[in-house]
């Protein structure tokens, strides 16, 4: 068929004017600006436009919209992600198309064959396979078989998506007869509206018959009142967007495909609304018999739809098989397109009379089915049988409209929890009570006659409007031309097709009656197990046209009613939504941006490695001099260290002030020591745990003067322990009079460190005796220093005499840079947390995640002398009581040192009993080339490690056991003389 | 996603709150628990199917320690005060 035989000559919603070439599967088409990628497919005589998910059969366009099962394509360039059906893509310049499921082309699909094998997957096949041993030798061609579209190649830039947060009174879901109704009264009303529809036209239904509403066409009085809204300033439409989430107190989730900015592709709304109006409409159901998924099925109201919207004929000779009233208008309008209809199978056995009216001159075979479609790559023609009785016929047909009745969209008002019944004079679960703040209305409400759905549309507006406290709203409800009422009966499968392997109720996932059946024989009952056992409705469209016929096959099975199965949980969202529409342009850096410390330009200026030190901050990992590596440049800052003098720059460690009469009631609390006996000046290292009597956090707490400390934390736990602390304070001690000041980011530290450390600082000019006497270990002295006001603490956390100096943060590289000038007199070299590792590794100072990763409290890290023995109360006591009073062997703190001194233990690697591949004993918790030992070493813990140092233990990797001596955890000067010195 | 009114700053979005689980009872004295209660305390939060009161954190706003009233069923908010006023 080609272009101009399947575009009619006249008429349609389409822009004749604006040609626009595409290509699918390679081959170039044209289509016009108004058409959707499946409309101009048609338009182009193309029926067979991919294969299926799991048996790989020739599938067609079945559907108008996003409810369509079977027409996903994958888009070239940076949407290729979008995964959505041709139906919901508007064709567009440049367009570049391909299907999916299929290799070379779904006219030759070479995993085809699997439809021959299909009694071999029948439901729950992935589950019944993958519990075999060895199931994963099947693995790579299943996954290469299944998948729907790829990913693509390349990201999106972040631009392209964008994320708004809006507010407003109401928001209507649909801008459809209902809907247009519903936001008309709303606005008129005063209250702050928007409307959202998924298709860029205003109407929906309306633009897809040839009714007539206040006296006009029914698309014209669509575009009136869509152009009047347009004009109110209280009134914001959303063309082109879907609302895919309704979540708890209001907040909706809407994307709009193709915003009016040329360089966004999409862009996100978080919404806000203190009303909604669900007015989202209905879909149409298909119809369950042998092979119903041939190219040229089409469901009745799609292709009435691309005849009025498109004018494309769909097909040369239809038949239509249906149910229901409503398929009756399609046979009449695809007759009068000059499409020959050949009969309309209708399964009741006396139609309505109204219909039969509708569709005067066209043959009505009452009391049949269709029970068989013929043709493989595309429709030739039907089975029809009586239901009842024998004369089974052959009709030949290229296109066959289906419909099974009309599912009411209930999928946003179910994700608010709303709650469905069944109605049996519809038969299609339709809302029933919901969340206060919900309406639905129109078709979505299950109603089917256009008076009513325009007459409920005003009235949710009007009410959703009212309860925002804006009175009035009374809009007139226009007066809708002549159409014969909806009468259905059910018809879940037909009754011949019931037993058939070929008859789908979800085309998307291939899943057939005879699953469902097998389900059902299987033990599965429930729509909630029959639903994932059999994966049906579990695809991206999730089963929009096919739930409600496995909900009635079911019921028909286990013999009970739609109602007594009710429906499955309904989620977010409607349908497939990219990530990058989610996240915007929230990743990356864009999402968690990098914290600096004022030294940053100057380490990268001299060549450092940056690393991430823990909570964002940026710290040079280390210095490599022009061509040298990691380990030289590591063992070279050590060094200097051990030997000279080294500096880092230590600012991102957390630091808290604590002011209060009680402050020193929290620090007993949060430490497992006391801190009683510290005098202003002084300090003291303590650790913090858990209630559960884990080790949470350590650091170094000064006294500053009466009732006032200042803490340090770990990097990377600085707001957590602030959070615990605010925590227990506000919610357990509300009467303790403290007040807690985070202030990591107002200080800014150049930490100098080795033995020449102090003849460095000398050399900056302190205005303070700085000998050992007058500035011992563990104290803190405000001074000036190199001219700058200064706060200098005597900690350390490499074993060295250190100096660590503070100034406010604006004063940060002036100092850095006057350390490093004052220290070339002392080769002086810039340390990085490389080596800062190798330092503490040396001396056995725990670091947090490292030995102290969440399982170890005190004891376990041969730190019992930090707990505490008089403190009545501290966090954690009772709960490292109690687990120690078990007197389970633990696994505790240990140095290893490997037999072969050179041979480095990678870090977290698992201690087994002997090296044999059993329970571990304990792990590898850091590992270096220790400079001072000339031999690596490594801290572990170790299942009662401190009672066998001396013994060799065994460290168990991929293809190697390497055995390791466990010693003290301690490899340089045990006694703390140089750090005191 | 939830709102929640701080009694601060208002309405908020809870994006700008912590959830730190459930409302404990009063922190107990150790001297007055015994380790059978002090393990039920640490160890058997209320987890109800309706009405939990819990603690929020006001993080990135004023940084105030909240008690919500939570339907855990349909997310309604029947209260929110501040921690250190909840014995008032």
């Amino acid at each position: 068929m080609s272009m101009t035989e399947a575009r009619l000559a006249s008429g349609g919603l389409i822009d004749r004017s604006k040609p626009l070439s595409f290509r699918f599967d390679g081959k170039a088409f044209t289509g016009f600006a108004g058409d959707t990628l499946a409309s101009a497919l048609l338009a182009n005589g193309v029926v067979l436009t991919g294969r299926s998910f799991k048996y790989h059969r020739p599938r067609g366009i079945v559907g108008f919209g996003i409810e369509d099962p079977g027409s996903i394509v994958q888009l070239a360039g940076e949407d290729g992600s979008v995964g959505l059906p041709a139906t919901a893509i508007p064709l567009r310049e440049g367009l570049d198309a391909h299907s999916v499921n299929c290799w070379p082309s779904p006219a030759h699909d070479i995993f085809a064959f699997s439809q021959v094998f299909a009694s071999l997957l029948p439901a729950g096949f992935y589950y019944k396979t993958f519990m075999w041993p060895g199931w994963h030798a099947f693995e790579p061609l299943i996954r290469r078989a299944a998948g729907l579209a790829r990913v693509p190649a390349h990201a999106a830039p972040n631009q392209a998506s964008e994320i708004r947060h809006g507010h407003c009174d109401v928001l209507v879901v649909g801008a459809g007869p209902a809907g247009l109704m519903a936001a008309w009264a709303a606005a008129e009303a005063g209250a702050r509206v928007v409307l959202v529809d998924a298709d860029r036209l205003p109407g929906g239904s309306l633009n897809h018959g040839d009714v007539s509403v206040g006296g006009v066409t029914a698309a014209a009085w669509a575009r009136d009142l869509a152009a009047r809204l347009d004009a109110m300033g209280n009134v914001t439409r959303l063309a082109g967007a879907t609302v895919w989430a309704h979540r708890e107190h209001g907040l909706v989730v809407i994307t709009e495909r193709d915003p009016p900015l040329p360089e966004l592709r999409q862009r996100t709304w978080q919404m806000r609304a203190r009303r909604i109006v669900i007015a989202a409409g209905a879909i149409e159901r298909m119809l369950v018999f042998e092979d119903n998924d041939r190219p040229g099925v089409m469901l009745a109201s799609a292709a009435r739809s691309y005849l009025h919207r498109h004018a494309v004929r769909p097909g040369r000779r239809a038949l239509v098989f249906t149910n229901n009233a409503s398929a009756y208008a399609t046979a009449r309008d695809l007759a009068a397109a000059g499409i020959e209809v050949a009969a309309i199978v209708d399964s009741r056995e006396q139609p309505d009379a109204a219909s039969l009216a509708v569709a005067a001159g066209i043959e009505v075979l009452a009391g049949h089915v269709v029970t068989h479609a013929h043709g493989s790559r595309r429709l030739r023609g039907v089975t029809v049988a009586p239901r009842q009785g024998r004369g089974a016929r052959r009709i030949a047909c290229d296109l066959l409209c289906l419909s099974g009745g009309w599912t009411p969209s209930v999928h946003l008002f179910s994700q608010a929890r709303g709650r469905l019944r069944y109605d049996e004079g519809t038969a299609a679960m339709v809302p029933d009570t919901g969340p206060a703040t919900t309406f639905c209305a129109g078709s979505a409400l299950g109603l089917f006659d256009l008076q009513a759905v325009l007459a409920s549309g005003a009235e949710a507006g009007r009410r959703a409007a009212r309860e925002c406290g804006h009175a009035g709203g009374e809009v007139a409800v226009p007066q809708a031309g002549p159409a014969p009422a909806y009468a259905v009966e059910p018809l879940w499968c037909v009754d011949a097709c019931a037993a058939s392997t070929r008859a789908f109720v979800d085309l998307q996932n291939d899943v057939t009656a005879a699953d469902i059946i097998l389900a059902v024989r299987e033990g599965y009952g429930a729509v909630e197990h029959v639903k994932r056992y059999t994966t049906a409705g579990m695809g991206v469209d999730q089963g929009k046209t096919g739930n409600m016929n496995v909900i009635g096959i079911l019921a028909g099975r286990v013999g009970t009613t739609p109602a007594a199965i009710g429906t499955t949980t309904y989620r977010s969202p409607y349908e497939p939504i990219e990530f990058g529409a989610i996240a915007g342009p929230r990743e990356g850096t864009a999402l968690l941006p990098y914290r600096h410390t004022p030294v940053t330009p100057w380490h990268v200026r001299h060549g450092a490695v940056m690393y991430e030190a823990g909570a964002r901050w940026r710290r040079p990992g280390y210095y490599p001099l022009p061509g040298e590596s990691l380990d030289r440049a590591v063992e070279r800052e050590s060094r200097a260290v051990r030997e000279a003098v080294g500096v880092y720059d230590g600012s991102p460690l957390g630091k808290i002030e604590i002011w209060g009469r009680d402050a020193l009631a929290l620090i007993e609390m949060a430490y497992t020591n006391g801190f009683a006996s510290l005098r202003a000046g002084g300090g003291r290292y303590g650790i913090m745990m858990t209630d559960d009597g884990l080790i949470a956090d350590d650091g170094v707490t000064f006294r500053l003067g009466d009732n006032h400390y200042m803490m340090s934390t770990s990097t990377a736990n600085a707001e957590a322990v602030y959070r615990r602390l605010e925590e227990f304070l506000q919610c357990e001690r509300p009467d303790w009079d403290v007040t807690l000041t985070p202030v990591t980011s107002q200080w800014c530290n150049a930490t100098i460190c080795g033995p020449a450390a102090r003849e460095l600082l000398a050399d900056l000019d302190p205005d303070i005796d700085i000998c050992n006497a007058a500035f011992p270990f563990m104290s803190l002295r405000d001074a000036t220093v190199a001219g700058l006001p200064a706060r200098i603490a005597r900690v350390s956390f490499t074993g060295e005499l250190s100096f660590e100096i503070n100034v406010a943060r604006r004063h940060g590289l002036a100092l850095w840079e006057r350390v490093m000038e004052a220290g070339s007199r002392h080769r002086i070299v810039p340390v990085g947390s490389e080596a800062n590792h190798v330092l503490r590794v040396e001396k056995g100072f725990l670091s947090l995640a490292h030995e102290a990763d969440g399982t170890a409290d005190p004891y376990d890290l041969g730190m019992g002398w930090i707990v505490s023995k008089t403190k009545q109360e501290f966090i954690g006591k009772r709960a490292m009581e109690i687990r120690r009073s078990t007197g389970h062997r633990r696994r505790e703190l240990v140095g290893l040192l490997p037999h072969d001194p050179d041979h480095l233990l990678p870090e977290a690697a698992p201690l087994t009993p002997g090296g044999r591949m059993e329970r571990t004993e304990g792990l590898v918790t850091a590992c270096v080339r220790s400079v001072a030992q000339r031999r690596v070493v490594a801290l572990g813990l170790l299942l009662n490690g401190r009672a066998r140092i001396g013994e060799t233990a065994h460290v168990r990797v991929k293809d190697e056991v390497i055995a390791v001596t466990v010693t003290s955890p301690c490899f340089y000067d045990p006694d703390g003389l140089r750090l005191r010195s | 996603m939830l709102i929640l009114s701080c009694p601060f700053c208002g309405e908020r979005d809870e994006s700008e709150f912590v959830c730190a689980g459930p409302a404990r009872a009063p922190r107990m004295t150790l001297a007055a628990a015994t380790d059978d209660a002090w393990v039920d305390y640490l160890t058997a939060p209320p987890n109800p199917k309706g009405v939990v009161r819990e603690r929020w954190w006001h993080s990135h706003g004023c940084g105030e320690w909240l008690i919500v009233e939570r339907d855990t069923l349909t997310h309604a908010i029947h209260a929110t005060r501040g921690a250190r006023h909840e014995h008032d």
